[in-house]
This record gives structure tokens, C-alpha cells and sequence, in this order.
């Protein structure tokens, strides 16, 4: 490790800004970034299923709560939402008495729940579009073969609707990963947080700014790359044969 | 397979869509190696008959019996429904339809199109059911295809694929729902040699269509229905080519 850090210094000598300590600044920002954009979304998506497949229920009291909460969390600024979860726990009585306290004071988990519950009110519509437009068809094969509804949802319905719901899950995970740069307003050291650092250390809001942009940029191709191998693979149904 | 069941029987089924009556008391019995063929003009009622047989559509009264097994219904305030929907399940899977538009599942190959009712409704080994799917492949002459999506073949291709994946259920009774009508002209005769195939096998058949010369050729009866009710019925002889009423003396003659 020393080593590595003298290495760095003296390649990056050049340069007063851009040391081992800023840009073990950007590498801790960087972890943390993904830490919460991944784990938000992982998440998110885990909540978003149940509650895509709750928000098409023929029962009003299962689809009108998650609709007000999709409609709300949707409706609202991500910054909102992260202000009212971050400054908000402490209004919840003893909560600063409890086990969850060590949890809450710090920043990192109300903006991780801000997240969540934002990315999986978008998913959760985005999953339900999907499942709507399930072929009419297919449901019928299904029916007619005998399936129950909880196999015809595990075997036939998810799995064509997730597919077609990649193209614009893969916009949303993007749009999260740029959104995650509000973490930094409530003391995160996120990338934009160790961006605004640097920036306010040397007074080099390009420099700082511009290399941060980079690294998100680096980030949203490589997320873009999973997705059109993903699509590749499992959208092969919609495309003409190959060969 | 020698048993000694009446395979499907339907005893003055009702349907109403609202205040319309479309199935005005309609029976049918279907023994072993019948072939039966519902003709009728549009809106006389023979797909919604059909469809009443696995239950896509509730009938409002009458019963249904399958493999001497009468289905139990029950009445709700939002009708009449099955009283116990796994027997539906179960009977359904012995009642394979084969419809108008394939209705193969898009995300499925045609191989697990074909694999995925007796995998996960009959629950067959999964190695089994591919050998004898990938036989049924042959059998349609779509072996090669059976990795292709149904996307990737023509209707005549999908529709005899959809008649594999009834086929693997090895069914009680296959329903089939128009399954030429959607198909270009020149890709009717294929799937209609496969079904003529099944049919001389000794499959028991019910079968809606607008081919009349098919239905002469294979089936055991031909049934008539004019506005929910059955007109005329009887062996193929008898009802296509000495008609008693006018109206389907009419509806047999040519239309131009």
C-alpha cells in the first residue's frame, strides 16, 4: 500500500490538485456511490415486484395504497423526499432511544431508504406496465393448460414482463446513479461529495467537477453495457433469427 | 388407451354477455376417437360453446362432465363459478386447446413452449418430457425449429407447434378453436394434415372451423348452430350434404 502511494505521488507529481489524497477521496466517494446506488436498487427491486404485481389486484384496498404511494414518491423531488427522510427520523418518538438510532444518525442509511423507496415507486410502475401489457393470449394458453395463478405469474407472466420492462429499468438504474449525487447534500461523501471537497479545498470547481463528471460517465456506460448484453440475451424472442 | 369413460360430455350449457343470450341450452357427448366439428356462421355461438368446455368461459347453467367427472359449480353474487378451482386446473389439463392465434408464449423457445405444461402442471422429469417433445417436433415436421422463438416462423409453423404442445399433454380430449383461420391460404393445408393425422390415430376431437370439406372428410359428427342453438346434427353425410333447414342449406352454398 505504501508503495502504491508513493507511486502515485510521484506519477501525479505534476500536478498540486490531483494527489493520492484527493483521488483517495474520489475512490472512497466512488465506493460509496455504488454502495448506495446498487443496494438501493437491489432493494428496490425486490419491493417492486410484489408491489407491481399488488398494484393490478381487483381489490381497491391492495390497489390504492400502493398507487397513492407510487403516485407520491413519483410526484415529488428525489431532494424532498431526502430532506424529510434524513431530517424527519427524529421526530419519530425514541427512535434516538432505540436499537435502530446507531442506524439513523448516520447519513449513509436515510439516504439509502430515500432511495429505496423512490426507485421502487418508478420500478414498481414500470414493472406494472409491463405486466399489463402481457399478451391476452398467452394468459389464456396458460389458463387453458391447467396452470394455477401463482405459476402462471412465476412461469409465464414475470418472465415476459420483466424482459420487456429491461429497456426502461436500465433508464432507471441510470437515472438513479446520476440522482445519487443529492446524497452529498446531506454530508454524504458520495463521488459529488468528494467532487464538492476538492473543489472547496483548491477553489478548482472545473478540475473537480470535470473529473467527477468522468468517473459517472465511465459508470453510466458500463451500467449501459450490462444491460444491452442483457437485452441480447433475453430479448433474442424479438428479434429475426440470426444465420 | 382403453377406457371406458365418456371423455366429454355437456348437458344444456348457458351462456349469457350481458342481456344476450349466446348459448341457448346446447349439448354435446363426445366418445372416444369422436371427431367433432361445430360449424355455424359468426356469432352463432360455437367458439363460445367451445370455450366453455375448459372453463375459459363460465357457462351460466348446464354440466359439464369430463372423464365422468361432473365439475361442481356454485353461485356468487357475481354469477356462477367453479366451487373448487384446482379440479378446473386438473381438468383443464386434460382438455388441450389448440387456438385461432397459436398463443405460443413468446419468451419460450418452441421446445419449451412444448415442455413447459407437462414440466410444470403434470409435472414430468424434465428429460422425459423433451424426448418426447422433441418426437412430437418430428412428428409436426418442426424439429429443426425447436429453438426457434415463435416470433421466428411463419403462422403455419406456429400453429402446428401449438398442436405439439397439445399433443404433450397427451389430453383426454383436444379443442380446437379456428385453428386455420388466421393462417394464409397457403399454409392451411399443412396444419390441416397434421390434425387429419390425429384424427385417424383415434384422438378425440372437438374442433371449430369454417373448413367445410375438412369437416366432411374427418369428422364423426358435424353440428350446426344458428344463434345459440344447435340446428342440425348428425354424421357429416347427413347434416353437410342432405341439409333439412334452409338456413344451412345456405350457409354451406357456395358464396360466389
Amino acid at each position: 500500500m505504501e508503495a502504491l502511494t508513493t507511486w502515485w505521488t510521484e506519477l501525479l507529481g505534476g500536478n498540486a490538485i490531483f494527489t493520492a489524497n484527493t483521488l483517495e477521496f474520489y475512490w472512497n466517494g466512488l465506493t460509496t456511490t455504488i454502495q448506495l446506488v446498487f443496494l438501493s436498487l437491489l432493494i428496490g427491486i425486490l419491493l417492486a415486484v410484489p408491489l407491481a404485481i399488488g398494484r393490478g389486484s381487483k381489490h381497491p384496498w391492495i390497489r390504492m395504497p400502493i398507487y397513492a404511494y407510487t403516485y407520491v414518491f413519483r410526484g415529488t423531488p428525489l431532494l424532498i423526499q431526502l430532506y424529510l427522510v434524513y431530517y424527519g427520523v427524529v421526530f419519530f418518538e425514541g427512535i434516538q432511544e432505540s436499537m435502530f438510532w446507531p442506524i439513523f444518525r448516520e447519513a449513509f442509511y436515510p439516504a439509502l431508504m430515500a432511495f429505496t423507496l423512490n426507485t421502487a415507486a418508478y420500478t414498481t410502475e414500470i414493472f406494472r406496465g409491463a405486466i399489463k401489457n402481457t399478451a391476452k393470449g398467452e394468459i389464456e394458453a396458460a389458463r387453458a393448460y391447467g396452470m394455477s395463478k401463482p405459476l402462471m405469474l412465476r412461469r409465464i407472466v414475470l418472465p415476459s414482463a420483466f424482459r420487456r420492462a429491461l429497456p426502461a429499468y436500465g433508464n432507471e438504474v441510470i437515472f438513479m446513479l446520476h440522482a445519487s449525487a443529492v446524497a452529498s447534500v446531506v454530508t454524504i461523501m458520495d463521488l459529488t461529495g468528494a467532487a464538492y471537497y476538492v473543489y472547496a479545498r483548491f477553489y478548482a470547481p472545473f478540475q473537480a467537477f470535470i473529473f467527477v463528471a468522468l468517473i459517472y460517465l465511465c459508470l453510466t456506460f458500463s451500467v449501459m453495457f450490462v444491460f444491452r448484453r442483457l437485452e441480447r440475451r433475453l430479448l433474442a424472442h424479438l428479434r429475426p433469427r440470426e444465420g | 388407451m382403453a377406457t371406458t369413460a365418456t371423455p366429454l360430455q355437456a348437458r344444456n350449457i348457458k351462456k349469457r354477455f350481458g342481456t344476450h343470450e349466446v348459448l341457448k341450452g346446447l349439448s354435446l357427448e363426445a366418445h372416444q376417437g369422436d371427431v367433432i366439428t361445430l360449424i355455424g356462421a359468426s356469432g352463432s355461438g360455437k367458439s363460445t360453446f367451445l370455450r366453455c368446455m375448459n372453463l375459459l368461459e363460465q357457462p351460466d347453467e348446464g354440466e359439464l362432465i369430463v372423464h365422468d367427472e361432473p365439475i361442481h359449480f356454485r353461485d356468487t353474487k357475481h354469477g356462477r363459478e367453479p366451487m373448487d378451482w384446482k379440479q378446473v386446473e386438473r381438468i383443464r389439463a386434460k382438455l388441450s386447446m389448440v387456438f385461432q392465434n397459436f398463443n405460443l408464449w413468446a419468451h419460450m423457445t418452441l421446445l419449451e413452449n412444448v415442455i413447459e405444461a407437462p414440466v410444470h402442471v403434470l409435472g414430468k422429469p424434465k428429460k422425459q418430457a423433451i424426448d418426447e417433445a422433441r418426437s412430437l417436433l418430428d412428428r409436426v415436421g418442426l424439429l429443426d425449429r425447436a429453438d426457434y422463438y415463435p416470433t421466428q416462423m411463419s403462422g403455419g409453423q406456429q400453429q402446428r407447434g401449438a398442436i405439439a404442445r397439445a399433443l404433450a399433454m397427451d389430453p383426454e380430449v383436444m379443442l380446437f378453436d379456428e385453428p386455420t383461420s388466421a393462417l394464409d391460404p397457403e399454409l392451411v393445408g399443412d396444419v390441416l394434415k397434421v390434425m387429419r393425422g390425429l384424427a385417424d390415430e383415434g384422438r378425440t376431437m372437438i374442433l371449430v372451423t369454417h373448413e367445410i370439406a375438412f369437416a366432411r372428410d374427418v369428422s364423426s359428427q358435424v353440428i350446426y348452430l344458428h344463434q345459440g342453438v344447435i340446428e342440425e346434427s348428425g354424421a357429416p353425410a347427413q347434416v353437410l350434404d342432405d341439409p333439412r333447414s334452409e338456413r344451412l342449406r345456405q350457409f354451406l352454398a357456395p358464396k360466389h
